[in-house]
């Protein structure tokens, strides 16, 4: 299985993605430059987090106007697996990808430590290795990760399963203690934590490893075997 | 050329964090009169004139200027020295 992890100027958790796929998933990936890639090459499309285009505006507006959004656009369309983390999860909401917005952390503050998060739906292709309600360990790491979205919307999460991941503990006043939501077709998703920090042991937890497995089990049922 | 004043706000009922702390750091300098601060931000933007402006000027901020899930904005077009 072939991933692209998308660099843009200022994303700065581009190699700790690689490697979790590299190196710990076992499977190939490329970074590419945003404004070289040519995504219908690849069956994954991975957004990692930092501070693209220095946060400018909001977090993720400038990124999600470059040339590069069509082509994960289209990607999403069709139905390849496209994640977006931290500030992938920015660029995600401004371009449309996933509804709602990010507001900063209710305390104002940066907060980088393991949050407890529960995994609300284990029928997505990101979750197939996980146990629906079970509690995983994940690092977090931003300012702007306090994500809102009208009522209507909120609701309309809730009845879709569109909830993938909220945290045990809300550290940062998000709603509905949302820290992950997918798409409708649920093969875009959006989270605030880093599952790439959390791909071994010895970086105090290897839970977010069988994130990027269950991609792979996803598309090796859908795709490998029919290819 | 035109100045295009634009004012972009939080919608009513988004929270605010950084108001608030604005608001409590008023209050600690005894501003005890103050009863609700909302940051947001302003900009300048210089433009040619054209027909249709103000419809592009709101397709700018819909599109980029503005997150319209949270905020709101206005502007008053001015002519540029």
């Amino acid at each position: 299985m072939k991933f692209a992890v998308i660099v843009f100027p200022g994303s700065n958790c581009d190699r700790d993605m690689y490697h979790a796929v590299k190196d710990e998933l076992g499977e190939q990936a490329d970074l590419v430059w945003y404004q070289e890639a040519n995504l219908a090459d690849y069956d994954a499309v991975l957004l990692p987090g930092g501070f693209s285009y220095g946060d400018y505006l909001r977090s993720g507006a400038i990124a999600a106007t470059s040339p590069i959004v069509e082509q994960i656009r289209a990607a999403a369309e069709a139905g390849k697996p496209v994640l977006g983390v931290c500030n992938g999860f920015q660029i995600l909401l401004e371009t449309g990808l996933l509804p709602g917005a990010m507001l900063p952390n209710e305390k104002l503050k940066f907060m980088c430590h393991n949050e407890t998060l529960i995994v609300e739906n284990a029928e997505t292709p990101f979750t197939l290795q996980y146990e629906e309600k079970e509690e995983i360990l994940v690092p977090i790491a931003h300012g702007n990760g306090n994500y809102f979205c009208d009522e209507p919307t909120l609701e309309r999460l809730r009845e879709n399963k569109q909830i993938v991941f909220t945290y045990q503990t809300n550290p940062n006043g998000s709603a509905g203690d949302i820290a992950g939501i997918v798409n409708e077709q649920g093969n875009v998703l959006g989270m605030m934590p880093h599952p790439e920090r959390a791909v071994d042991a010895l970086l105090g937890t290897d839970d977010g490893l069988r994130l990027f497995q269950s991609i792979l089990t996803y598309w090796r049922e859908h795709y490998a075997i029919n290819a | 050329m035109r100045k295009v004043k634009i004012h972009i706000t939080l919608k009513e009922g988004v929270l605010d964090p950084q108001g608030k702390a604005v608001q409590h750091s008023l209050k600690s300098l005894e501003y005890n009169n103050v009863h609700d601060v909302r940051v947001g931000r302003y900009m300048e933007v210089l433009v040619d004139d054209k027909e249709d402006l103000e419809a592009e000027i709101d397709k700018m901020c819909d599109q980029l200027l503005a997150n319209p899930v949270i905020e709101n904005y206005s502007y008053t077009i001015e002519e540029a020295g």
